[in-house]
Protein backbone atom coordinates (compact mmCIF):
# COMPACT_ATOMS: atom_id res chain seq x y z
CA UNK A 1 0.00 0.00 0.00
CA UNK A 2 2.57 2.08 0.94
CA UNK A 3 3.40 4.43 -2.38
CA UNK A 4 6.42 6.61 -2.41
CA UNK A 5 6.30 10.35 -2.47
CA UNK A 6 7.56 11.63 -5.69
CA UNK A 7 9.98 14.99 -4.31
CA UNK A 8 8.47 16.51 -7.69
CA UNK A 9 5.24 16.27 -6.25
CA UNK A 10 5.96 18.68 -3.07
CA UNK A 11 8.08 20.82 -5.83
CA UNK A 12 5.29 21.43 -8.14
CA UNK A 13 3.39 23.72 -5.37
CA UNK A 14 6.24 26.21 -6.15
CA UNK A 15 5.64 26.28 -10.01
CA UNK A 16 6.06 30.08 -10.13
CA UNK A 17 2.80 29.27 -13.43
CA UNK A 18 0.36 28.63 -10.11
CA UNK A 19 1.38 31.00 -7.21
CA UNK A 20 -0.66 29.23 -4.83
CA UNK A 21 0.20 31.26 -2.24
CA UNK A 22 -0.23 34.38 -3.82
CA UNK A 23 -3.72 33.29 -4.56
CA UNK A 24 -4.83 31.72 -1.02
CA UNK A 25 -4.26 35.52 0.36
CA UNK A 26 -7.09 36.48 -2.19
CA UNK A 27 -9.37 34.41 0.25
CA UNK A 28 -9.78 36.36 3.86
CA UNK A 29 -11.67 33.55 5.51
CA UNK A 30 -8.69 31.15 4.90
CA UNK A 31 -6.68 32.96 7.06
CA UNK A 32 -8.75 31.83 10.11
CA UNK A 33 -8.13 29.41 13.28
CA UNK A 34 -10.61 26.56 13.43
CA UNK A 35 -10.51 25.01 16.88
CA UNK A 36 -6.99 26.24 17.90
CA UNK A 37 -5.64 25.55 14.08
CA UNK A 38 -5.27 27.22 11.33
CA UNK A 39 -8.07 26.07 8.87
CA UNK A 40 -7.51 23.81 6.03
CA UNK A 41 -10.47 23.82 4.13
CA UNK A 42 -11.22 20.70 2.17
CA UNK A 43 -15.02 20.80 1.53
CA UNK A 44 -15.06 23.34 -1.80
CA UNK A 45 -17.72 20.88 -3.29
CA UNK A 46 -19.97 21.61 -0.91
CA UNK A 47 -19.24 25.36 -1.38
CA UNK A 48 -16.26 27.11 -3.04
CA UNK A 49 -14.81 30.06 -0.30
CA UNK A 50 -15.09 33.68 -1.64
CA UNK A 51 -12.55 36.15 -2.90
CA UNK A 52 -11.89 39.28 -1.78
CA UNK A 53 -13.19 40.51 -5.08
CA UNK A 54 -16.77 39.38 -4.96
CA UNK A 55 -16.87 40.41 -1.41
CA UNK A 56 -16.07 43.81 -2.10
CA UNK A 57 -18.28 43.73 -5.94
CA UNK A 58 -21.40 43.10 -3.60
CA UNK A 59 -20.70 45.56 -0.95
CA UNK A 60 -20.31 48.30 -3.43
CA UNK A 61 -22.96 47.33 -5.43
CA UNK A 62 -25.56 47.92 -2.46
CA UNK A 63 -23.35 50.75 -1.20
CA UNK A 64 -23.09 52.97 -4.41
CA UNK A 65 -25.59 51.19 -7.13
CA UNK A 66 -28.61 49.52 -5.23
CA UNK A 67 -32.09 49.70 -7.02
CA UNK A 68 -34.28 47.63 -9.22
CA UNK A 69 -33.39 46.40 -12.31
CA UNK A 70 -35.34 46.68 -15.58
CA UNK A 71 -37.67 49.30 -14.29
CA UNK A 72 -36.71 52.51 -13.24
CA UNK A 73 -36.28 55.57 -15.41
CA UNK A 74 -33.80 57.33 -12.36
CA UNK A 75 -29.89 56.83 -13.21
CA UNK A 76 -29.31 54.28 -9.87
CA UNK A 77 -31.48 51.68 -11.83
CA UNK A 78 -29.87 52.58 -15.04
CA UNK A 79 -26.36 52.01 -13.14
CA UNK A 80 -28.24 48.51 -11.47
CA UNK A 81 -29.46 46.76 -14.80
CA UNK A 82 -26.07 47.55 -16.81
CA UNK A 83 -24.25 45.82 -13.68
CA UNK A 84 -26.80 42.74 -13.71
CA UNK A 85 -26.61 42.59 -17.61
CA UNK A 86 -23.09 43.00 -17.83
CA UNK A 87 -22.71 40.08 -15.49
CA UNK A 88 -24.99 37.98 -17.85
CA UNK A 89 -22.73 39.12 -20.74
CA UNK A 90 -19.60 37.80 -18.43
CA UNK A 91 -20.87 34.11 -18.02
CA UNK A 92 -22.19 33.78 -21.00
CA UNK A 93 -18.33 34.25 -22.86
CA UNK A 94 -17.60 32.01 -19.48
CA UNK A 95 -19.19 29.05 -20.64
CA UNK A 96 -18.97 29.94 -24.32
CA UNK A 97 -23.05 30.43 -24.61
CA UNK A 98 -23.96 31.83 -28.04
CA UNK A 99 -26.10 34.64 -26.84
CA UNK A 100 -26.30 36.39 -23.29
CA UNK A 101 -30.28 35.39 -23.62
CA UNK A 102 -29.26 31.76 -23.51
CA UNK A 103 -28.30 32.73 -19.60
CA UNK A 104 -30.89 32.96 -17.08
CA UNK A 105 -30.08 33.62 -13.62
CA UNK A 106 -31.75 31.00 -11.40
CA UNK A 107 -31.03 30.53 -7.69
CA UNK A 108 -28.86 27.35 -8.06
CA UNK A 109 -28.19 24.34 -10.11
CA UNK A 110 -31.18 22.48 -8.17
CA UNK A 111 -33.88 25.41 -9.69
CA UNK A 112 -32.69 25.05 -13.31
CA UNK A 113 -32.96 21.47 -13.65
CA UNK A 114 -36.68 21.91 -12.25
CA UNK A 115 -37.03 24.42 -14.84
CA UNK A 116 -36.14 22.43 -17.40
CA UNK A 117 -38.22 19.39 -15.84
CA UNK A 118 -41.52 21.80 -15.61
CA UNK A 119 -41.37 23.77 -18.35
CA UNK A 120 -39.44 21.75 -21.09
CA UNK A 121 -40.14 18.16 -20.04
CA UNK A 122 -43.65 18.68 -18.64
CA UNK A 123 -44.94 20.25 -22.25
CA UNK A 124 -43.31 17.30 -24.46
CA UNK A 125 -43.26 14.07 -22.20
CA UNK A 126 -46.04 11.48 -23.07
CA UNK A 127 -46.65 8.24 -21.03
CA UNK A 128 -43.92 5.41 -22.06
CA UNK A 129 -40.72 8.28 -23.27
CA UNK A 130 -37.56 7.76 -21.17
CA UNK A 131 -35.47 9.99 -19.21
CA UNK A 132 -32.25 8.69 -18.56
CA UNK A 133 -30.20 9.72 -15.48
CA UNK A 134 -27.16 7.74 -14.26
CA UNK A 135 -26.42 6.26 -11.14
CA UNK A 136 -24.33 8.69 -9.72
CA UNK A 137 -26.85 11.56 -9.97
CA UNK A 138 -26.98 13.97 -6.72
CA UNK A 139 -30.40 13.84 -5.71
CA UNK A 140 -31.05 17.42 -7.36
CA UNK A 141 -30.46 15.20 -10.44
CA UNK A 142 -32.69 12.47 -10.02
CA UNK A 143 -35.92 13.60 -7.52
CA UNK A 144 -36.63 16.52 -10.49
CA UNK A 145 -37.25 13.88 -13.29
CA UNK A 146 -38.95 11.57 -10.57
CA UNK A 147 -41.62 14.23 -10.06
CA UNK A 148 -42.19 14.61 -13.81
CA UNK A 149 -42.05 10.60 -14.31
CA UNK A 150 -44.92 10.64 -12.04
CA UNK A 151 -46.95 13.67 -13.78
CA UNK A 152 -46.41 12.65 -17.26
CA UNK A 153 -46.43 8.72 -16.96
CA UNK A 154 -43.07 9.02 -18.50
CA UNK A 155 -40.04 6.25 -17.03
CA UNK A 156 -36.84 6.67 -15.48
CA UNK A 157 -33.81 4.73 -16.63
CA UNK A 158 -30.38 4.70 -15.07
CA UNK A 159 -26.89 4.07 -16.33
CA UNK A 160 -25.28 1.67 -14.31
CA UNK A 161 -21.38 2.28 -12.70
CA UNK A 162 -19.50 -0.30 -12.38
CA UNK A 163 -16.54 -0.60 -9.44
CA UNK A 164 -14.45 1.92 -10.59
CA UNK A 165 -17.05 4.42 -10.20
CA UNK A 166 -17.33 4.77 -14.44
CA UNK A 167 -20.23 5.00 -16.08
CA UNK A 168 -21.17 2.18 -18.24
CA UNK A 169 -21.32 3.68 -22.06
CA UNK A 170 -22.53 0.90 -24.18
CA UNK A 171 -25.38 0.31 -21.59
CA UNK A 172 -26.33 3.46 -21.96
CA UNK A 173 -26.68 3.08 -25.90
CA UNK A 174 -27.99 0.16 -25.40
CA UNK A 175 -30.87 2.14 -23.46
CA UNK A 176 -31.31 5.02 -25.81
CA UNK A 177 -34.42 4.67 -28.20
CA UNK A 178 -36.39 6.98 -30.22
CA UNK A 179 -38.48 6.96 -26.96
CA UNK A 180 -35.46 8.51 -24.88
CA UNK A 181 -36.66 12.44 -24.62
CA UNK A 182 -34.25 13.56 -22.25
CA UNK A 183 -31.17 12.28 -21.10
CA UNK A 184 -29.65 13.88 -17.85
CA UNK A 185 -25.90 13.38 -16.68
CA UNK A 186 -23.46 14.87 -14.35
CA UNK A 187 -19.76 16.38 -16.01
CA UNK A 188 -18.13 15.66 -13.08
CA UNK A 189 -19.85 13.47 -9.95
CA UNK A 190 -19.41 15.54 -6.27
CA UNK A 191 -19.16 12.00 -4.82
CA UNK A 192 -16.82 10.26 -6.79
CA UNK A 193 -15.08 12.97 -8.70
CA UNK A 194 -15.64 10.80 -12.21
CA UNK A 195 -15.37 13.34 -15.30
CA UNK A 196 -18.14 11.44 -17.66
CA UNK A 197 -17.59 11.13 -21.62
CA UNK A 198 -19.75 14.25 -22.12
CA UNK A 199 -19.52 14.48 -25.39
CA UNK A 200 -20.09 11.21 -26.41
CA UNK A 201 -22.92 11.03 -24.86
CA UNK A 202 -24.50 14.01 -26.09
CA UNK A 203 -23.83 13.04 -29.59
CA UNK A 204 -25.37 9.30 -28.73
CA UNK A 205 -28.16 11.00 -27.19
CA UNK A 206 -28.84 13.29 -30.23
CA UNK A 207 -28.69 10.71 -32.54
CA UNK A 208 -31.69 9.74 -31.37
CA UNK A 209 -33.44 13.16 -30.98
CA UNK A 210 -33.13 13.13 -27.01
CA UNK A 211 -32.23 16.57 -25.57
CA UNK A 212 -29.01 16.63 -22.81
CA UNK A 213 -29.36 18.74 -19.72
CA UNK A 214 -25.67 19.05 -18.49
CA UNK A 215 -25.34 18.94 -14.60
CA UNK A 216 -22.15 21.00 -14.84
CA UNK A 217 -22.28 22.29 -10.58
CA UNK A 218 -18.70 20.15 -10.37
CA UNK A 219 -17.15 20.99 -13.53
CA UNK A 220 -17.69 24.94 -14.54
CA UNK A 221 -15.57 25.48 -10.97
CA UNK A 222 -12.45 23.58 -11.99
CA UNK A 223 -11.71 23.31 -15.92
CA UNK A 224 -12.88 25.21 -19.21
CA UNK A 225 -16.27 24.52 -20.39
CA UNK A 226 -17.63 25.27 -23.71
CA UNK A 227 -21.42 24.58 -23.96
CA UNK A 228 -21.46 24.95 -27.94
CA UNK A 229 -18.37 22.72 -28.74
CA UNK A 230 -20.15 20.35 -26.22
CA UNK A 231 -23.04 20.90 -27.98
CA UNK A 232 -25.61 20.29 -24.79
CA UNK A 233 -29.08 21.65 -24.73
CA UNK A 234 -29.11 22.55 -21.53
CA UNK A 235 -25.88 23.66 -18.70
CA UNK A 236 -26.78 24.22 -15.13
CA UNK A 237 -24.29 24.92 -12.38
CA UNK A 238 -24.09 27.18 -8.80
CA UNK A 239 -22.38 30.38 -8.17
CA UNK A 240 -21.34 29.47 -4.89
CA UNK A 241 -19.22 26.42 -6.08
CA UNK A 242 -17.40 28.93 -8.17
CA UNK A 243 -16.40 31.08 -5.66
CA UNK A 244 -19.19 33.23 -5.98
CA UNK A 245 -22.58 34.02 -4.00
CA UNK A 246 -24.98 31.87 -2.18
CA UNK A 247 -28.66 32.01 -3.95
CA UNK A 248 -27.40 32.66 -7.54
CA UNK A 249 -26.97 30.45 -10.76
CA UNK A 250 -27.16 29.82 -13.83
CA UNK A 251 -29.04 27.75 -16.53
CA UNK A 252 -28.10 28.14 -19.64
CA UNK A 253 -30.26 26.38 -22.38
CA UNK A 254 -29.87 26.55 -26.41
CA UNK A 255 -32.48 29.89 -27.30
CA UNK A 256 -34.38 27.30 -29.91
CA UNK A 257 -35.54 25.51 -26.76
CA UNK A 258 -35.89 28.33 -24.42
CA UNK A 259 -38.19 30.02 -26.82
CA UNK A 260 -40.56 27.57 -27.26
CA UNK A 261 -40.70 26.87 -23.21
CA UNK A 262 -43.76 28.10 -21.65
CA UNK A 263 -42.61 30.23 -18.20
CA UNK A 264 -41.40 28.49 -15.25
CA UNK A 265 -42.81 30.99 -12.93
CA UNK A 266 -45.46 34.02 -13.03
CA UNK A 267 -44.59 37.48 -11.64
CA UNK A 268 -43.02 41.02 -12.59
CA UNK A 269 -40.17 40.87 -15.19
CA UNK A 270 -41.17 37.81 -17.10
CA UNK A 271 -44.22 39.78 -18.73
CA UNK A 272 -44.77 42.28 -21.47
CA UNK A 273 -48.27 43.25 -20.43
CA UNK A 274 -51.07 42.30 -18.51
CA UNK A 275 -54.22 41.95 -18.50
CA UNK A 276 -57.36 40.08 -16.68
CA UNK A 277 -58.21 38.96 -20.32
CA UNK A 278 -54.41 38.24 -21.57
CA UNK A 279 -50.75 37.89 -20.67
CA UNK A 280 -48.08 38.56 -22.83
CA UNK A 281 -44.68 37.40 -21.81
CA UNK A 282 -41.54 39.09 -22.19
CA UNK A 283 -38.91 37.67 -24.04
CA UNK A 284 -35.57 35.71 -23.33
CA UNK A 285 -34.23 35.76 -20.89
CA UNK A 286 -36.91 37.51 -18.94
CA UNK A 287 -39.39 35.49 -19.15
CA UNK A 288 -37.95 32.77 -16.79
CA UNK A 289 -36.71 35.55 -14.48
CA UNK A 290 -39.79 36.73 -12.82
CA UNK A 291 -40.02 38.71 -9.29
CA UNK A 292 -36.35 41.11 -8.82
CA UNK A 293 -33.85 38.69 -9.66
CA UNK A 294 -30.62 38.21 -6.88
CA UNK A 295 -29.00 41.43 -8.42
CA UNK A 296 -26.01 41.55 -5.62
CA UNK A 297 -25.82 37.85 -6.48
CA UNK A 298 -25.82 37.79 -10.15
CA UNK A 299 -22.91 40.67 -10.39
CA UNK A 300 -21.09 38.84 -7.34
CA UNK A 301 -20.79 36.16 -9.64
CA UNK A 302 -20.26 38.09 -12.49
CA UNK A 303 -16.90 39.20 -10.82
CA UNK A 304 -15.89 35.62 -9.62
CA UNK A 305 -15.66 35.06 -13.42
CA UNK A 306 -13.43 37.86 -14.03
CA UNK A 307 -11.45 36.35 -10.87
CA UNK A 308 -11.38 33.01 -12.62
CA UNK A 309 -10.59 34.55 -15.66
CA UNK A 310 -7.39 36.56 -14.18
CA UNK A 311 -6.07 32.81 -13.22
CA UNK A 312 -7.12 31.14 -16.40
CA UNK A 313 -9.17 27.86 -16.02
CA UNK A 314 -6.46 25.63 -17.56
CA UNK A 315 -3.67 26.70 -15.15
CA UNK A 316 -6.77 26.06 -12.34
CA UNK A 317 -7.70 22.89 -13.58
CA UNK A 318 -3.66 21.73 -14.13
CA UNK A 319 -3.12 22.75 -10.36
CA UNK A 320 -5.96 20.65 -9.11
CA UNK A 321 -5.46 18.05 -11.20
CA UNK A 322 -1.76 17.89 -9.84
CA UNK A 323 -2.74 18.14 -6.23
CA UNK A 324 -5.26 15.19 -7.09
CA UNK A 325 -2.73 13.15 -8.06
CA UNK A 326 -0.61 14.09 -5.03
CA UNK A 327 -3.95 13.25 -2.66
CA UNK A 328 -4.18 9.86 -3.82
CA UNK A 329 -0.72 9.07 -3.45
CA UNK A 330 -0.77 10.21 -0.11
CA UNK A 331 -4.16 8.93 1.34
CA UNK A 332 -2.64 5.58 -0.08
CA UNK A 333 -0.11 5.56 2.58
CA UNK A 334 -2.33 5.74 5.19
CA UNK A 335 -3.43 2.60 6.76
CA UNK A 336 -6.89 1.10 6.27
CA UNK A 337 -7.88 4.26 3.99
CA UNK A 338 -10.33 3.27 0.70
CA UNK A 339 -10.94 5.64 -1.99
CA UNK A 340 -13.82 5.05 -3.53
CA UNK A 341 -13.94 6.05 -6.74
CA UNK A 342 -11.40 5.10 -8.79
CA UNK A 343 -12.21 6.30 -12.18
CA UNK A 344 -9.61 7.08 -14.86
CA UNK A 345 -10.42 10.64 -15.59
CA UNK A 346 -11.14 12.47 -12.30
CA UNK A 347 -11.64 16.13 -10.51
CA UNK A 348 -11.27 17.89 -7.45
CA UNK A 349 -13.06 15.18 -5.12
CA UNK A 350 -11.34 12.21 -3.30
CA UNK A 351 -14.26 9.64 -1.40
CA UNK A 352 -12.55 7.38 0.90
CA UNK A 353 -13.71 5.08 3.85
CA UNK A 354 -11.20 4.58 6.77
CA UNK A 355 -11.49 0.51 8.08
CA UNK A 356 -13.66 0.65 10.99
CA UNK A 357 -14.15 4.02 11.58
CA UNK A 358 -17.23 5.43 10.78
CA UNK A 359 -17.19 9.34 8.38
CA UNK A 360 -18.90 10.76 11.04
CA UNK A 361 -16.07 10.11 13.30
CA UNK A 362 -13.38 10.96 10.93
CA UNK A 363 -14.92 14.29 10.36
CA UNK A 364 -15.04 14.85 13.79
CA UNK A 365 -11.95 13.83 15.16
CA UNK A 366 -10.72 16.24 11.61
CA UNK A 367 -12.56 18.88 12.84
CA UNK A 368 -10.97 19.34 16.39
CA UNK A 369 -7.48 19.77 14.19
CA UNK A 370 -9.02 22.66 11.84
CA UNK A 371 -10.04 20.53 8.89
CA UNK A 372 -13.04 20.73 7.28
CA UNK A 373 -14.40 17.91 5.29
CA UNK A 374 -17.87 16.57 4.18
CA UNK A 375 -18.65 13.20 5.83
CA UNK A 376 -22.19 11.72 4.86
CA UNK A 377 -23.85 10.37 1.61
CA UNK A 378 -23.19 13.49 0.02
CA UNK A 379 -27.02 13.63 -1.41
CA UNK A 380 -25.88 10.54 -3.48
CA UNK A 381 -27.60 7.60 -1.60
CA UNK A 382 -27.65 5.18 -5.03
CA UNK A 383 -24.21 6.06 -4.87
CA UNK A 384 -23.70 5.03 -1.13
CA UNK A 385 -26.23 2.14 -1.92
CA UNK A 386 -23.97 0.44 -5.00
CA UNK A 387 -20.87 0.67 -2.75
CA UNK A 388 -22.95 -0.74 0.02
CA UNK A 389 -21.46 1.60 2.17
CA UNK A 390 -23.85 4.19 4.76
CA UNK A 391 -21.31 7.44 4.32
CA UNK A 392 -17.94 8.38 2.56
CA UNK A 393 -15.23 11.06 3.87
CA UNK A 394 -15.22 13.60 1.04
CA UNK A 395 -12.23 15.42 0.51
CA UNK A 396 -12.48 18.76 -2.43
CA UNK A 397 -10.44 20.81 -4.04
CA UNK A 398 -10.59 24.39 -4.92
CA UNK A 399 -8.12 26.67 -6.44
CA UNK A 400 -6.34 27.57 -3.30
CA UNK A 401 -4.88 24.08 -1.96
CA UNK A 402 -1.97 23.51 -1.59
CA UNK A 403 0.15 20.17 -0.86
CA UNK A 404 0.15 21.74 2.63
CA UNK A 405 -3.76 20.88 2.93
CA UNK A 406 -3.32 17.32 1.84
CA UNK A 407 -0.59 16.47 4.36
CA UNK A 408 -2.22 17.60 7.51
CA UNK A 409 -5.01 15.66 6.38
CA UNK A 410 -3.08 12.55 6.44
CA UNK A 411 -1.75 13.69 9.92
CA UNK A 412 -5.41 13.89 10.70
CA UNK A 413 -6.34 10.66 9.39
CA UNK A 414 -3.26 9.59 11.66
CA UNK A 415 -4.95 10.87 14.41
CA UNK A 416 -8.28 9.49 14.06
CA UNK A 417 -6.18 6.34 14.04
CA UNK A 418 -4.68 6.96 17.24
CA UNK A 419 -8.13 7.98 18.69
CA UNK A 420 -9.62 4.64 17.29
CA UNK A 421 -6.37 2.17 18.29
CA UNK A 422 -5.78 0.84 15.25
CA UNK A 423 -2.05 -0.30 14.90
CA UNK A 424 0.32 0.86 12.38
CA UNK A 425 0.30 -1.83 9.68
CA UNK B 1 -6.95 16.41 22.08
CA UNK B 2 -8.73 16.54 25.32
CA UNK B 3 -12.28 17.83 24.07
CA UNK B 4 -12.08 14.33 21.31
CA UNK B 5 -10.74 12.24 24.65
CA UNK B 6 -13.63 13.09 26.38
CA UNK B 7 -15.60 12.55 23.08
CA UNK B 8 -14.16 9.39 22.52
CA UNK B 9 -13.36 7.56 25.71
CA UNK B 10 -12.33 3.94 26.18
CA UNK B 11 -15.72 2.66 27.76
CA UNK B 12 -17.16 4.61 24.49
CA UNK B 13 -14.78 2.86 22.09
CA UNK B 14 -14.68 -0.23 23.55
CA UNK B 15 -19.00 -0.76 23.13
CA UNK B 16 -18.25 0.85 19.57
CA UNK B 17 -15.87 -2.30 19.11
CA UNK B 18 -17.76 -4.87 21.21
CA UNK B 19 -21.23 -3.60 20.76
CA UNK B 20 -23.18 -5.81 23.75
CA UNK B 21 -26.60 -7.05 22.96
CA UNK B 22 -25.97 -6.86 19.43
CA UNK B 23 -28.25 -9.42 18.17
CA UNK B 24 -31.99 -9.73 16.84
CA UNK B 25 -35.18 -10.60 19.21
CA UNK B 26 -37.81 -13.22 17.97
CA UNK B 27 -41.16 -13.83 19.17
CA UNK B 28 -43.32 -11.42 20.95
CA UNK B 29 -41.44 -8.56 20.68
CA UNK B 30 -41.60 -4.33 20.01
CA UNK B 31 -39.37 -3.88 17.21
CA UNK B 32 -38.55 0.01 16.02
CA UNK B 33 -36.29 1.26 13.61
CA UNK B 34 -34.17 4.39 14.29
CA UNK B 35 -32.51 6.62 11.50
CA UNK B 36 -30.54 9.60 10.88
CA UNK B 37 -30.83 10.77 8.04
CA UNK B 38 -28.15 13.17 8.41
CA UNK B 39 -25.28 10.52 8.76
CA UNK B 40 -27.15 7.52 8.01
CA UNK B 41 -26.80 5.84 11.09
CA UNK B 42 -30.12 3.10 11.03
CA UNK B 43 -30.64 1.03 13.62
CA UNK B 44 -33.56 -1.51 14.83
CA UNK B 45 -34.24 -1.82 18.57
CA UNK B 46 -35.66 -4.95 20.07
CA UNK B 47 -37.86 -4.63 23.39
CA UNK B 48 -38.92 -7.68 25.01
CA UNK B 49 -41.59 -6.62 27.79
CA UNK B 50 -42.73 -9.41 30.69
CA UNK B 51 -45.61 -7.24 32.09
CA UNK B 52 -44.34 -3.81 33.36
CA UNK B 53 -40.24 -5.39 33.07
CA UNK B 54 -38.12 -4.84 30.38
CA UNK B 55 -37.37 -8.39 30.15
CA UNK B 56 -34.92 -8.08 27.03
CA UNK B 57 -33.54 -5.16 25.07
CA UNK B 58 -30.76 -5.57 21.72
CA UNK B 59 -30.60 -3.76 18.48
CA UNK B 60 -28.62 -4.17 15.37
CA UNK B 61 -27.69 -2.12 12.55
CA UNK B 62 -25.00 0.31 12.02
CA UNK B 63 -23.78 3.69 12.61
CA UNK B 64 -20.88 5.68 13.94
CA UNK B 65 -18.85 4.86 17.28
CA UNK B 66 -20.94 7.09 19.64
CA UNK B 67 -23.93 6.20 18.13
CA UNK B 68 -22.99 2.39 18.42
CA UNK B 69 -21.64 2.79 21.66
CA UNK B 70 -24.77 4.74 23.39
CA UNK B 71 -27.22 1.80 21.39
CA UNK B 72 -24.55 -0.57 23.20
CA UNK B 73 -24.88 0.80 26.34
CA UNK B 74 -28.72 2.22 26.50
CA UNK B 75 -29.43 -1.95 26.17
CA UNK B 76 -27.14 -2.89 29.53
CA UNK B 77 -28.30 -0.07 31.34
CA UNK B 78 -32.37 -0.74 30.92
CA UNK B 79 -32.27 -4.19 30.96
CA UNK B 80 -34.55 -5.69 33.82
CA UNK B 81 -35.59 -2.05 34.51
CA UNK B 82 -39.43 -1.16 34.59
CA UNK B 83 -41.12 0.56 31.82
CA UNK B 84 -41.66 3.52 34.14
CA UNK B 85 -37.68 3.47 35.11
CA UNK B 86 -36.67 2.99 31.82
CA UNK B 87 -38.00 5.85 30.55
CA UNK B 88 -37.16 7.96 33.94
CA UNK B 89 -33.07 7.03 32.47
CA UNK B 90 -34.68 8.05 28.88
CA UNK B 91 -35.25 11.69 29.98
CA UNK B 92 -32.32 11.67 32.17
CA UNK B 93 -30.39 10.63 29.63
CA UNK B 94 -31.81 13.20 27.00
CA UNK B 95 -31.53 15.92 29.47
CA UNK B 96 -27.45 15.32 30.17
CA UNK B 97 -26.56 16.06 26.71
CA UNK B 98 -29.77 18.99 25.85
CA UNK B 99 -29.93 21.03 29.31
CA UNK B 100 -27.99 23.72 30.23
CA UNK B 101 -26.66 21.69 33.65
CA UNK B 102 -24.98 19.18 33.55
CA UNK B 103 -26.70 15.93 36.10
CA UNK B 104 -25.60 12.89 36.18
CA UNK B 105 -27.44 11.45 38.71
CA UNK B 106 -28.62 7.97 38.84
CA UNK B 107 -26.69 7.45 34.85
CA UNK B 108 -24.11 5.61 36.15
CA UNK B 109 -21.60 4.47 33.37
CA UNK B 110 -23.67 6.78 31.08
CA UNK B 111 -22.41 9.60 32.21
CA UNK B 112 -19.53 8.96 29.97
CA UNK B 113 -21.68 10.49 27.50
CA UNK B 114 -21.66 14.22 29.03
CA UNK B 115 -18.65 15.17 26.76
CA UNK B 116 -20.69 14.56 23.72
CA UNK B 117 -22.32 18.03 24.81
CA UNK B 118 -19.26 19.66 23.48
CA UNK B 119 -20.24 18.16 19.82
CA UNK B 120 -23.36 19.51 19.25
CA UNK B 121 -23.74 17.90 16.08
CA UNK B 122 -23.13 14.56 17.58
CA UNK B 123 -25.95 14.91 19.82
CA UNK B 124 -28.00 12.92 18.07
CA UNK B 125 -25.62 10.20 17.33
CA UNK B 126 -25.84 10.12 21.30
CA UNK B 127 -29.50 9.67 21.65
CA UNK B 128 -30.92 7.75 18.37
CA UNK B 129 -31.09 4.51 20.21
CA UNK B 130 -32.90 6.28 23.45
CA UNK B 131 -35.40 8.06 20.61
CA UNK B 132 -36.20 5.16 19.20
CA UNK B 133 -36.23 3.11 22.52
CA UNK B 134 -38.61 5.92 23.85
CA UNK B 135 -40.54 5.39 20.99
CA UNK B 136 -40.61 1.02 21.70
CA UNK B 137 -41.90 1.66 25.17
CA UNK B 138 -44.74 3.65 24.43
CA UNK B 139 -45.51 0.67 21.51
CA UNK B 140 -45.24 2.71 18.42
CA UNK B 141 -44.14 0.89 15.41
CA UNK B 142 -43.07 3.80 12.79
CA UNK B 143 -39.55 4.82 12.13
CA UNK B 144 -37.92 6.94 14.36
CA UNK B 145 -36.03 9.22 12.72
CA UNK B 146 -33.48 12.31 14.18
CA UNK B 147 -34.86 14.91 11.70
Amino acid sequence: MNVPISPLANARETDASFPVEVYRRDFPILAKTVNGNPLVYLDSAATSQKPRTVLETIERYYTEFNANVHRGVHWLSEQATRLYEDARGKLQRFIGAAEAREIIFVRGATEAINLVAQSFGRTRLQPGDDIIVSHMEHHSNIVPWQILCEQTGANLRVIPIDDAGELQIDAFERMLSPRTKIVAIVHVSNSLGTVNPVERIIRSAHREGARVVLDAAQSVPHMPIDVQSLDCDFCVFSGHKMYGPTGIGVLYGKAEWLEAMPPYQGGGDMIRSVTFEKTTYNTLPYKFEAGTPHIAGAIGLGAAVDYLNSIGMESIRRHEQELLSYAHSRLQTVGNVKIIGNAAKKAAVISFVLDDVHPHDVGTILDQQGIAVRTGHHCCQPVMDRYGIPATVRMSLGLYNNTEDIDALVRGLEVVRQVFGIANV
Amino acid sequence: MSDLRELYQEVILDHHKKPRNFRRLEGDVRRVEGYNPLCGDRFTVYLQMEGDIVKDVAFEGSGCAISTASASMMTESVKGKTRAEAEDMFQKFHALLTSPQIDTTGLGKLAVFAGVREFPVRVKCATLAWHTLHSALQGKEETVSTE
